[in-house]
């Protein structure tokens, strides 16, 4: 039976090892887990080793070798899940199904896991039910989706509030998930009408043309590295190769940042529309959207989108009857991996691989997918463009700044009023923003998202562009009640542990170490030499391969920048040198069971 | 031949082909650059770090860049230096090393290079990390506490379809090497001795084959690692 299945999906996929993630989810979904047994099967079919298809299954957090309940939960653990009662909920969520988070419940029926960032900072702590997501979630819901699940209800009949709003109550979606466009501007308005650009602008311009009025914008990459969209396009044009991919990276893995999911939702014929044009620039015939995992639950939504812009020419043979373009937009679903929205890691995902991001030059515009030239864009630099060829190079370059040109979606959540996404010309300042989304004493502010920076009060003058805070958009605000050190540091050190791809020796072990210092710090056993050994070990990370590893020591080295006092204050002054272990309490249990007291 | 070009290393003017990889360049000029997880023949891994050098201000590492014309190659400066030697220094710390019961003392780089940073005592403290000793294969012991993860195994040792014996599993810091069960078990003698020479450790060893050569009289006893090149030459 289960054999049968196994080679119906791996005939599906051609057993194109290439696929193996395809390969992989689909298993996963049909069984709930990837059965050991089916291991070598799998491999025999697609002409691997049974330790290849282990390398890749192991890499990802979704993928499973053992059963994680017939209804798995996986609780956000990010951030801002824990700000709005993450504790409390994850506790009544133990003790409803008694058992822990890691395990499940000796009938199989629950599975309590964790999950870095959901992309629902906005309505925290949530939660992914069987692909599900769960929004909002107080002890009272959690309580109740216990007694559900006991009771045998689907997930979909779970849902206790009306659906979210625009498209997300939409018959393919319907999910409870909330978009909160609090502000739209010149990117994302009302004013857009699905295909025209592409259909009556584009087909009337030649690639280099396209390509010439992207440069004209000034437009760089909304995804953190900003680089100048136009000149990727453009090396990729001239790359050689005889196929060329364009590539939508929809991974959003950041914490904090939700923008993609929300312009997924409301604007994903936009989206696909930039992906084309990127696609008649560059000379490509097959656009991939790379989306995470989390996201899955609008998988037969933008399906059913692409079958639409298939049935308009907007995509398939001869798309926007240009001769010879047939484009088309495949979805590639990643497992759950942060470093994965690292464009060359995406690659190697999307390869069916583990996503370890690859050693440059060669850069994907060069030596891509398969090896072919490829262009990786995030979703809102792709949604950019297609108002740059609708209205001009010149009219973009108008808005936002001299050198941060046009706009930038910001998600902002964690002590505000208004959390949600601001589509804001750059420019703005940090106080700006604080303002607009009703934030009130206001301590401390992540720039950037954990890869970004910590900054305090002093800074909430500086502006937000590539010359000053640079940023892909995430921005969670901390009030004067929170712990800097002990809860938001702490829980951005963690995450990067835990996401290293494990390639490079500094990645692998310097955020632990770090950790291990300002635990130490925090029990009062700190002195001056933690806090240099801090900067030194950190500063050593920029040795690292890809920008994961650069930026994981960024929220010790920013918070030591902007908030020193708080390292300050609890160290010791006094002591040159604190081994960092308590001997009287190390020691406390062979003493009581000797029977003597330590003398110290 | 590909065309020949000029760049420096520490202002010292290098000619060689365009497109060799930094640390290939460097030796045909003489000038040797650390590496660890690099292995002669196989494709770069870049991993360990050890080989970083400065151009334009950027790190970049030696064994995965190519040179390029005019390009102005930093290598032997303090911070460089430092950070060749704490990454080294890491290593120690992360695995479980007791050189003098390795078999692989005297022949190992991770142990030269230490040596030659002049490492005394790491900086970093011990993680006193628990890993494994494997001695289920018929043919290899592979001690996970001297694995430092550089790949080579993985890269090097294939069967004759091209498989890798040796994969990665996991991630972050529970990534651990991993013998593919089915192709393990059809090693050769000669895939064994194989994986226990690229392995740069003692962490693949060849079984019931030990101290052939004493210490004291091994590659490293004799020439430190990185004096070899003017000797090779
Ligand atoms: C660890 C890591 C995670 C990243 N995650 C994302 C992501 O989720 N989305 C994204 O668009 N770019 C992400 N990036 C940046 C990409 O590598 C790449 O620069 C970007 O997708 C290029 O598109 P753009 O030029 O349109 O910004 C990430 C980079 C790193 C190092
Ligand atoms: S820096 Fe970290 S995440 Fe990036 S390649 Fe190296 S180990 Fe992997
Ligand atoms: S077993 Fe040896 S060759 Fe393989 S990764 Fe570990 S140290 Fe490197
Ligand atoms: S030798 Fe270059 S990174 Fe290891």
């Amino acid at each position: 039976m289960i054999e049968n299945k196994i080679q119906k999906i791996l005939d599906k996929f051609n057993r194109d090892k290439t696929r193996l993630m395809d390969i992989l989810l689909h298993i996963q979904s049909e069984i709930g887990y990837i059965p050991q047994t089916l291991i070598q099967p799998i491999a025999d079919g697609i002409d691997l080793s049974a330790a290849d298809v282990l390398q890749t299954i192991s890499f990802y957090h979704f993928f499973t070798l053992k059963p994680r309940g017939k209804y798995t939960i996986y609780l956000n653990n990010s951030i801002v899940a824990y700000m709005m009662g993450r504790e409390k909920v994850a506790k009544v969520f133990e003790e409803e199904c008694g058992c822990k988070f890691g395990e499940v419940t000796e009938d199989g029926l629950i599975g309590l896991f964790d999950t870095a960032c959901i992309g629902m900072s906005d309505q925290e702590p949530a939660a992914l039910i069987n692909g599900k997501v769960f929004t909002n979630i107080t002890t009272f819901r959690a309580r109740e989706i216990i007694r559900d699940m006991k009771q045998g209800r689907k997930v979909e009949e779970m849902f206790a509030t009306t659906f979210g709003d625009g498209k997300n109550a939409s018959p393919l979606i319907r999910t409870i998930v909330r978009n909160r466009m609090k502000r739209t501007g010149p990117v994302l308005n009302m004013s857009y009408k699905a295909g025209n650009t592409l259909l009556k602008q584009v087909a009337q311009m030649t690639p280099k043309e396209v390509i010439n009025e992207v440069k004209l914008s000034h437009l760089r990459g909304r995804g953190g590295a900003g680089f100048p969209t136009g000149l990727k396009w453009e090396f990729c044009r001239r790359a050689s190769g005889e196929k060329k991919f364009v590539f939508c990276n929809a991974d959003e893995g950041e914490p904090g940042t939700f923008k993609d999911r929300v312009i997924l939702t409301e604007k994903p014929e936009m989206l696909f529309e930039g992906m084309t044009i990127a696609g008649y620039a560059i000379g490509a015939k097959e656009g991939i959207l790379y989306l995470r995992y989390e996201y899955m639950y609008l998988k037969k939504y933008l399906e059913d989108v692409l079958d639409r812009l298939r049935k308009n020419n907007q995509l398939g043979p001869n798309t926007a009857n240009i001769k010879g373009f047939d484009f088309d937009i495949r979805i590639q679903f990643g497992a759950g991996a942060y470093v994965c929205g690292e464009e060359s890691a995406l690659i190697e995902s999307s390869e069916g691989k583990r996503g370890e991001p690859r050693n440059r030059p060669p850069f994907p515009v060069e030596k891509g997918y398969l090896d072919y030239p490829t262009v990786v864009n995030n979703v809102e630099t792709l949604c950019s463009v297609v108002r740059i060829i609708q209205n001009g190079g010149d009219w973009y370059r108008s808005l936002g700044t001299e050198e941060s040109t046009g706009t930038k979606v910001l998600s902002v959540s964690g002590d505000c009023r208004y959390a949600g996404i601001y589509e804001l010309e750059w420019g703005f300042t940090v106080s700006d923003i604080l303002e607009m989304a009703g934030a009130e004493n206001t301590l401390a502010v992540q720039v950037g998202g954990p890869s970004g920076a910590l900054i305090g009060p002093d800074d909430f003058n500086r502006t937000l562009c590539y010359s000053d805070l640079a940023t892909g958009g995430s921005f969670i605000i901390f009030n004067e009640s929170r712990d800097i050190l002990r809860d938001v540091v702490m829980n951005f050190t963690e995450f990067f542990i835990d996401e290293s791809c494990g390639s490079c020796v500094p990645c692998r072990n310097i955020p632990t170490l770090l950790k291990h210092k300002l635990e130490k710090i925090l029990q009062g056993h700190g002195t001056e030499k933690d806090i240099t050994d801090i900067k030194e070990w950190g500063n050593m990370m920029q040795i690292n391969r890809c920008g994961l590893g650069h930026t994981a020591a960024n929220p010790v080295l920013t918070s030591l920048k902007n908030f020193r006092h708080l390292y300050e204050d609890k160290i010791q002054k006094t002591v040159e040198f604190d081994s960092g272990i308590d001997l009287a309490e190390a020691v406390a249990e062979s003493c009581e069971f000797v029977d003597r007291i330590p003398k110290f | 031949m590909n065309k020949q070009i000029i760049f420096t290393i520490d202002q010292k003017e290098c000619t060689s082909e365009a497109g060799k990889y930094i640390v290939d360049a460097a030796r045909e000029n003489g000038i040797y650059i650390p590496t660890l997880c690099n292995y002669k023949g196989v494709k770069p891994a870049g991993s360990c770090r050890v080989c970083t050098v400065k151009v334009n201000k950027r790190h970049l590492t030696a064994c995965t860049t190519p040179v390029a014309e005019g390009m102005e190659i930093e290598l032997n400066t303090t911070e460089l230096n430092d950070l060749r030697k704490a990454v080294v220094e890491i290593l120690f710390t992360e695995g479980n090393h007791f050189c003098p019961a390795c078999e692989k003392s005297g022949n190992c780089e991770l142990q030269a290079l230490a040596y030659r940073f002049q490492i005394m005592a790491p900086r970093f403290p011990y993680q006193f990390n628990k890993r494994d000793v494997d001695a289920s294969h018929p043919k290899i012991l592979h001690d996970h506490n001297r694995c430092i993860l550089c790949k080579r195994c993985i890269r090097a040792v294939k069967n004759e379809e091209g498989k890798s014996v040796f994969t990665f599993e996991n991630r972050a810091k529970k990534v651990h090497i991993k013998l593919d069960e089915k192709l393990g078990d059809s090693l050769t003698d000669e895939l064994a001795e194989k994986a226990m020479e690229v392995c740069p450790v003692g962490s693949i060893l060849v079984k019931e084959k030990g101290f052939e050569i004493p210490i004291g009289e091994r590659t490293y006893d004799k020439v430190p690692i990185g004096e070899m090149l003017i000797t090779d030459k």
